[in-house]
């Protein structure tokens, strides 16, 4: 089974029914938090979303609530540490966890007409309930992910890298499967 | 697969994103050196194991990870409802009326 990390970005899947493309290094900060969370916001330049599953962005940066107290900080790899120092400049003000989690992961692209179906083969939550532009946290033949739904037929997953390789094969079957039916109507 | 609704997501979801924890409202005691070995005993191994409505555990382990807590039929596997954690255990015969 072929490795699949960040540090060597690859297309695995090409047709015209979706294309899965492993992508490089991204800078993430996981954050825990509770309470008001103004001086947190201050800090990030960004108002954390608070409902589970909604997402908002400023320059450079996007985050993700993925559960009551927690949230993924998606930014450029070489900005983490300066965002983990204002996070840390208001931490006496507002004791929080922020730990920068950038090699944990790998992110997979998930681009074209029959994207949401290539998740479906693995994944028990109806990809319909992740609208665009929102994000959750769910699991996809058997491992934890974090689903992006970014555009009309385009998702992002982050899956941890040990589990990376086998998702990805799932993925890759999957997607020749769709590739070798015909496309509706087509 | 059985639907349940996470009350920290606000959503229905498979079954799959969920982990059982066990029996629910077991508290461990303030001072544990107070305990007597029979009182241990009946915190570490003394379930209920009813038939019927039960109070139980669950985890949204594939989502906002979250323990929370239901109450779920045991002969017939439908839960009745579920709440967050810390919240008083809900009125089993509101519950059975409703359901
Ligand atoms: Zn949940």
């Amino acid at each position: 089974m072929k490795t699949i990390t960040s540090l060597t970005p690859a297309m695995l899947a090409d047709s015209a029914a979706v294309r899965v493309e492993s992508l490089g290094p991204q800078g993430r900060i996981s954050l825990r938090a509770r309470g008001d969370l103004s001086a947190l916001n201050g800090a990030l330049g960004l108002d954390l979303p608070t409902r589970i599953g909604h997402r908002a962005s400023t320059e450079g940066m996007e985050a993700l609530c993925l559960g009551p107290d927690e949230w993924v900080l998606v930014l450029a790899h070489d900005r983490v540490d300066a965002m983990l120092a204002a996070l840390g400049a208001v931490y006496d003000d507002h004791p929080h966890s922020a730990t920068s989690i950038s090699g944990r992961e790998v992110s997979l692209l998930i681009d074209g007409p029959r994207a949401a179906e290539l998740l479906a083969i693995a994944c028990p939550r109806d990809i319909a309930t992740i609208a665009e532009g929102a994000g959750r946290r769910t699991v996809f033949d058997g491992a934890s992910v974090v689903i992006w739904h970014d555009a009309p037929g385009r998702f992002r997953m982050d899956v941890w890298n040990s589990f990376a390789s086998f998702v990805a094969q799932t993925l890759i079957t999957g997607a020749r499967e769709l590739a070798a039916e015909p496309v509706e109507g087509g | 697969m059985l639907l349940i609704h996470c009350p920290y997501c606000d959503e229905t979801l498979p079954e799959a994103e969920f982990t059982y924890a066990g029996q629910a409202h077991i508290v461990r005691a303030r001072t544990p050196s107070d305990q007597t070995d029979a009182e241990w005993e009946e915190f570490l191994f003394i379930r209920e194991n009813v038939r019927g409505p039960h109070f139980e555990r669950w985890r949204h382990f594939h989502g906002c990870g979250r323990y929370f807590n239901a109450v779920r039929d045991t002969v017939s596997d439908r839960f009745l409802t579920t709440y967050k954690a810390g919240e008083p255990r809900p009125d089993l015969s509101e519950l059975e009326g409703r359901a």
